[in-house]
Protein backbone atom coordinates (compact mmCIF):
# COMPACT_ATOMS: atom_id res chain seq x y z
CA UNK A 1 0.00 0.00 0.00
CA UNK A 2 2.73 2.42 1.01
CA UNK A 3 4.94 1.72 -1.99
CA UNK A 4 2.05 1.87 -4.45
CA UNK A 5 0.98 5.38 -3.41
CA UNK A 6 1.95 7.96 -6.05
CA UNK A 7 4.15 10.90 -5.08
CA UNK A 8 2.28 14.15 -4.38
CA UNK A 9 3.17 17.22 -6.46
CA UNK A 10 5.49 19.70 -4.72
CA UNK A 11 2.83 22.38 -4.08
CA UNK A 12 0.57 19.85 -2.35
CA UNK A 13 3.34 17.98 -0.51
CA UNK A 14 4.85 21.24 0.74
CA UNK A 15 2.03 21.95 3.19
CA UNK A 16 2.33 18.49 4.76
CA UNK A 17 6.11 18.79 5.12
CA UNK A 18 5.76 22.31 6.55
CA UNK A 19 3.05 21.05 8.91
CA UNK A 20 5.27 18.26 10.25
CA UNK A 21 8.23 20.57 10.85
CA UNK A 22 6.00 23.22 12.45
CA UNK A 23 4.61 20.56 14.83
CA UNK A 24 8.15 19.65 15.88
CA UNK A 25 9.15 23.30 16.29
CA UNK A 26 5.96 24.08 18.23
CA UNK A 27 6.55 21.18 20.64
CA UNK A 28 10.12 22.30 21.34
CA UNK A 29 9.11 25.98 21.69
CA UNK A 30 6.20 25.20 24.05
CA UNK A 31 8.48 23.03 26.17
CA UNK A 32 11.21 25.70 26.29
CA UNK A 33 8.63 28.41 27.08
CA UNK A 34 7.27 26.36 30.01
CA UNK A 35 10.81 25.78 31.28
CA UNK A 36 11.62 29.51 30.91
CA UNK A 37 8.47 30.42 32.90
CA UNK A 38 9.46 27.97 35.63
CA UNK A 39 13.03 29.30 35.79
CA UNK A 40 11.85 32.91 35.99
CA UNK A 41 9.54 31.94 38.88
CA UNK A 42 12.50 30.34 40.67
CA UNK A 43 14.55 33.47 40.07
CA UNK A 44 11.77 35.64 41.55
CA UNK A 45 11.40 33.40 44.60
CA UNK A 46 15.15 33.30 45.07
CA UNK A 47 15.42 37.09 44.99
CA UNK A 48 12.58 37.27 47.58
CA UNK A 49 14.50 34.90 49.84
CA UNK A 50 17.67 36.92 49.28
CA UNK A 51 15.88 40.14 50.25
CA UNK A 52 14.55 38.49 53.41
CA UNK A 53 18.03 37.24 54.30
CA UNK A 54 19.52 40.71 53.76
CA UNK A 55 16.84 42.31 55.90
CA UNK A 56 17.59 39.79 58.63
CA UNK A 57 21.33 40.60 58.49
CA UNK A 58 20.50 44.30 58.82
CA UNK A 59 18.15 43.69 61.74
CA UNK A 60 20.46 41.35 63.67
CA UNK A 61 23.05 43.99 64.85
CA UNK A 62 20.19 46.31 65.85
CA UNK A 63 18.62 43.53 67.92
CA UNK A 64 21.98 42.75 69.54
CA UNK A 65 22.44 46.45 70.49
CA UNK A 66 18.98 46.57 72.02
CA UNK A 67 19.80 43.50 74.11
CA UNK A 68 23.07 45.09 75.31
CA UNK A 69 21.37 48.34 76.36
CA UNK B 1 25.14 19.60 39.57
CA UNK B 2 23.02 18.73 36.51
CA UNK B 3 23.79 21.95 34.66
CA UNK B 4 27.44 20.99 34.05
CA UNK B 5 28.15 21.24 30.33
CA UNK B 6 24.63 22.40 29.51
CA UNK B 7 25.66 25.51 27.55
CA UNK B 8 28.06 23.74 25.11
CA UNK B 9 25.54 20.92 24.76
CA UNK B 10 22.79 23.40 23.85
CA UNK B 11 25.11 25.07 21.33
CA UNK B 12 25.99 21.68 19.78
CA UNK B 13 22.26 20.86 19.56
CA UNK B 14 21.46 24.11 17.74
CA UNK B 15 24.38 23.65 15.32
CA UNK B 16 23.53 19.99 14.58
CA UNK B 17 19.81 20.59 14.12
CA UNK B 18 20.49 23.58 11.85
CA UNK B 19 22.91 21.45 9.82
CA UNK B 20 20.31 18.68 9.66
CA UNK B 21 17.65 21.08 8.35
CA UNK B 22 20.07 22.46 5.76
CA UNK B 23 20.92 18.92 4.63
CA UNK B 24 17.24 17.91 4.51
CA UNK B 25 16.19 20.78 2.25
CA UNK B 26 19.36 21.55 0.24
CA UNK B 27 21.37 18.32 0.05
CA UNK B 28 19.26 15.18 0.36
CA UNK B 29 17.75 14.14 -3.00
CA UNK B 30 14.01 13.73 -3.54
CA UNK B 31 12.74 10.20 -2.98
CA UNK B 32 11.73 8.46 -6.21
CA UNK B 33 8.50 7.01 -4.76
CA UNK B 34 7.46 9.54 -2.13
CA UNK B 35 8.74 12.77 -3.61
CA UNK B 36 8.91 15.84 -1.34
CA UNK B 37 6.70 14.25 1.35
CA UNK B 38 9.59 11.92 2.26
CA UNK B 39 11.29 14.94 3.90
CA UNK B 40 9.00 14.31 6.89
CA UNK B 41 10.97 11.10 7.43
CA UNK B 42 14.05 13.08 8.63
CA UNK B 43 12.11 14.46 11.58
CA UNK B 44 9.61 11.67 12.22
CA UNK B 45 11.97 8.69 12.40
CA UNK B 46 14.72 10.28 14.56
CA UNK B 47 11.98 11.47 16.95
CA UNK B 48 10.59 7.92 17.14
CA UNK B 49 14.01 6.35 17.71
CA UNK B 50 14.97 8.88 20.39
CA UNK B 51 11.57 8.54 22.12
CA UNK B 52 11.87 4.73 22.24
CA UNK B 53 15.47 4.95 23.50
CA UNK B 54 14.36 7.52 26.10
CA UNK B 55 11.74 5.12 27.44
CA UNK B 56 14.33 2.33 27.64
CA UNK B 57 16.76 4.75 29.35
CA UNK B 58 13.98 5.58 31.83
CA UNK B 59 13.79 1.86 32.67
CA UNK B 60 17.57 1.62 33.11
CA UNK B 61 17.61 4.65 35.44
CA UNK B 62 14.73 3.05 37.36
CA UNK B 63 16.80 -0.13 37.83
CA UNK B 64 19.62 2.00 39.22
CA UNK B 65 17.14 3.70 41.55
CA UNK B 66 15.82 0.40 42.90
CA UNK B 67 19.35 -0.95 43.33
CA UNK B 68 20.80 2.12 45.05
CA UNK B 69 17.75 3.74 46.66
CA UNK B 70 19.09 7.10 45.45
CA UNK B 71 16.09 9.31 44.55
CA UNK B 72 18.14 11.21 41.93
CA UNK B 73 17.94 8.13 39.68
CA UNK B 74 14.15 8.17 39.97
CA UNK B 75 14.21 11.84 38.94
CA UNK B 76 16.41 10.99 35.94
CA UNK B 77 14.00 8.18 35.00
CA UNK B 78 10.95 10.44 35.33
CA UNK B 79 12.45 13.22 33.20
CA UNK B 80 13.55 10.75 30.49
CA UNK B 81 10.05 9.24 30.32
CA UNK B 82 8.40 12.67 30.39
CA UNK B 83 10.52 13.94 27.48
CA UNK B 84 9.94 10.72 25.53
CA UNK B 85 6.18 11.19 25.92
CA UNK B 86 6.50 14.69 24.43
CA UNK B 87 8.57 13.32 21.54
CA UNK B 88 6.10 10.43 21.22
CA UNK B 89 3.30 12.95 20.75
CA UNK B 90 5.39 14.55 18.01
CA UNK B 91 5.91 11.14 16.40
CA UNK B 92 2.17 10.42 16.36
CA UNK B 93 1.30 13.82 14.87
CA UNK B 94 4.05 13.86 12.24
CA UNK B 95 3.27 10.21 11.43
CA UNK B 96 -0.39 11.09 10.91
CA UNK B 97 0.63 13.95 8.59
CA UNK B 98 2.88 11.58 6.64
CA UNK B 99 0.11 8.96 6.48
CA UNK B 100 -2.34 11.55 5.18
CA UNK B 101 0.10 12.69 2.48
CA UNK B 102 1.16 9.15 1.50
CA UNK B 103 -1.92 7.03 2.04
CA UNK B 104 -4.73 9.58 2.01
CA UNK B 105 -5.72 8.73 5.62
CA UNK B 106 -4.68 10.36 8.89
CA UNK B 107 -4.58 7.00 10.64
CA UNK B 108 -4.52 3.37 9.46
CA UNK B 109 -5.60 0.88 12.10
CA UNK B 110 -4.25 -2.22 10.34
CA UNK B 111 -0.71 -0.83 10.24
CA UNK B 112 1.15 -2.65 13.07
CA UNK B 113 3.98 -0.12 13.48
CA UNK B 114 1.57 2.79 13.94
CA UNK B 115 -0.72 0.94 16.32
CA UNK B 116 2.14 -0.54 18.35
CA UNK B 117 3.67 2.92 18.81
CA UNK B 118 0.27 4.25 19.90
CA UNK B 119 -0.06 1.37 22.39
CA UNK B 120 3.40 2.15 23.80
CA UNK B 121 2.57 5.87 23.99
CA UNK B 122 -0.71 5.19 25.80
CA UNK B 123 1.05 2.78 28.16
CA UNK B 124 3.43 5.56 29.17
CA UNK B 125 0.57 8.04 29.54
CA UNK B 126 -0.52 5.87 32.49
CA UNK B 127 2.79 6.71 34.18
CA UNK B 128 1.60 10.23 35.16
CA UNK B 129 -1.56 9.27 37.08
CA UNK B 130 0.34 6.41 38.70
CA UNK B 131 3.19 8.66 39.80
CA UNK B 132 1.16 11.61 40.99
CA UNK B 133 -1.51 9.57 42.73
CA UNK B 134 0.98 8.47 45.41
CA UNK B 135 1.75 11.09 48.03
CA UNK B 136 4.58 9.43 49.92
CA UNK B 137 7.71 10.38 47.91
CA UNK B 138 9.59 7.17 48.69
CA UNK B 139 6.69 4.91 47.69
CA UNK B 140 5.98 7.06 44.63
CA UNK B 141 9.58 6.71 43.46
CA UNK B 142 9.57 2.94 44.07
CA UNK B 143 6.26 2.27 42.28
CA UNK B 144 7.23 4.57 39.41
CA UNK B 145 10.52 2.71 39.03
CA UNK B 146 8.76 -0.65 38.89
CA UNK B 147 6.45 0.71 36.19
CA UNK B 148 9.37 2.25 34.27
CA UNK B 149 11.26 -1.07 34.28
CA UNK B 150 8.24 -3.14 33.16
CA UNK B 151 7.28 -0.65 30.44
CA UNK B 152 10.92 -0.16 29.43
CA UNK B 153 11.24 -3.91 28.86
CA UNK B 154 8.03 -3.84 26.81
CA UNK B 155 9.45 -1.27 24.35
CA UNK B 156 12.15 -3.44 22.67
CA UNK B 157 9.94 -6.53 22.92
CA UNK B 158 7.11 -4.72 21.16
CA UNK B 159 9.47 -3.30 18.53
CA UNK B 160 10.97 -6.73 17.78
CA UNK B 161 7.59 -8.46 17.69
CA UNK B 162 6.23 -5.95 15.18
CA UNK B 163 9.31 -6.26 12.98
CA UNK B 164 9.09 -10.05 13.05
CA UNK B 165 5.36 -10.09 12.35
CA UNK B 166 5.17 -7.50 9.62
CA UNK B 167 8.24 -6.34 7.75
CA UNK B 168 6.72 -5.06 4.54
CA UNK B 169 3.81 -2.74 5.23
CA UNK B 170 5.73 0.15 6.80
CA UNK B 171 8.79 1.81 5.25
CA UNK B 172 11.92 0.32 6.80
CA UNK B 173 14.63 2.89 7.12
CA UNK B 174 17.21 0.98 9.09
CA UNK B 175 17.88 -2.72 9.20
CA UNK B 176 20.70 -5.08 10.08
CA UNK B 177 21.87 -4.94 6.47
CA UNK B 178 21.88 -1.14 6.49
CA UNK B 179 18.49 -0.36 4.97
CA UNK B 180 17.88 0.98 1.46
CA UNK B 181 18.97 4.59 1.92
CA UNK B 182 21.36 6.11 -0.62
CA UNK B 183 24.48 7.87 0.74
CA UNK B 184 23.15 11.46 0.82
CA UNK B 185 19.91 10.42 2.47
CA UNK B 186 21.76 8.25 4.99
CA UNK B 187 24.11 11.11 5.95
CA UNK B 188 21.18 13.51 6.32
CA UNK B 189 19.27 11.00 8.41
CA UNK B 190 22.26 10.34 10.68
CA UNK B 191 22.85 14.08 11.25
CA UNK B 192 19.13 14.51 12.06
CA UNK B 193 19.33 11.55 14.45
CA UNK B 194 22.39 12.99 16.21
CA UNK B 195 20.65 16.39 16.41
CA UNK B 196 17.53 14.84 17.91
CA UNK B 197 19.59 12.87 20.43
CA UNK B 198 21.46 16.03 21.44
CA UNK B 199 18.15 17.88 21.78
CA UNK B 200 16.83 15.13 24.05
CA UNK B 201 19.94 15.16 26.25
CA UNK B 202 19.95 18.98 26.42
CA UNK B 203 16.29 19.20 27.43
CA UNK B 204 16.77 16.30 29.87
CA UNK B 205 19.65 18.11 31.58
CA UNK B 206 17.73 21.40 31.52
CA UNK B 207 14.71 19.88 33.22
CA UNK B 208 16.87 18.05 35.77
CA UNK B 209 18.60 21.37 36.54
CA UNK B 210 15.23 23.09 36.97
CA UNK B 211 13.91 20.31 39.22
CA UNK B 212 17.10 20.39 41.30
CA UNK B 213 16.81 24.20 41.64
CA UNK B 214 13.16 23.84 42.71
CA UNK B 215 14.14 21.27 45.35
CA UNK B 216 16.92 23.55 46.68
CA UNK B 217 14.50 26.48 46.80
CA UNK B 218 11.95 24.41 48.74
CA UNK B 219 14.66 23.40 51.19
CA UNK B 220 15.62 27.07 51.73
CA UNK B 221 11.99 28.01 52.23
CA UNK B 222 11.47 25.19 54.73
CA UNK B 223 14.61 26.17 56.65
CA UNK B 224 13.45 29.79 56.85
CA UNK B 225 10.03 28.71 58.09
CA UNK B 226 11.67 26.53 60.74
CA UNK B 227 13.90 29.43 61.90
CA UNK B 228 10.94 31.77 62.09
CA UNK B 229 9.02 29.20 64.11
CA UNK B 230 11.96 28.84 66.56
CA UNK B 231 12.34 32.66 66.85
CA UNK B 232 8.64 33.07 67.56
Amino acid sequence: MWIAAPALPLDEAGKYVAGAYVVFLALVLIYVAIMAAKLSRFERELSELDELAERRVEEEPRDAEEVRT
Amino acid sequence: MYSKGLAPLAAATVVTLTAALALVFFYAPLDADQGFVQKIFYIHVPMAIVALCGWVAGGIFAIRHLRSGDPSWDLRSYVAIHLSIILGLGVLITGAIWARASWGHWWVWDEPVLVSFLVTFLLYCVYYPLRFAIEDPERRARYSSVFAIAAGAFVPLNFTAVRLAEAYTHPRVLSQTGGDLPGEMRLTFLVALVGMTLLFVTLWKLELTAKHAAAQLNKLRRRRAEREAVAA
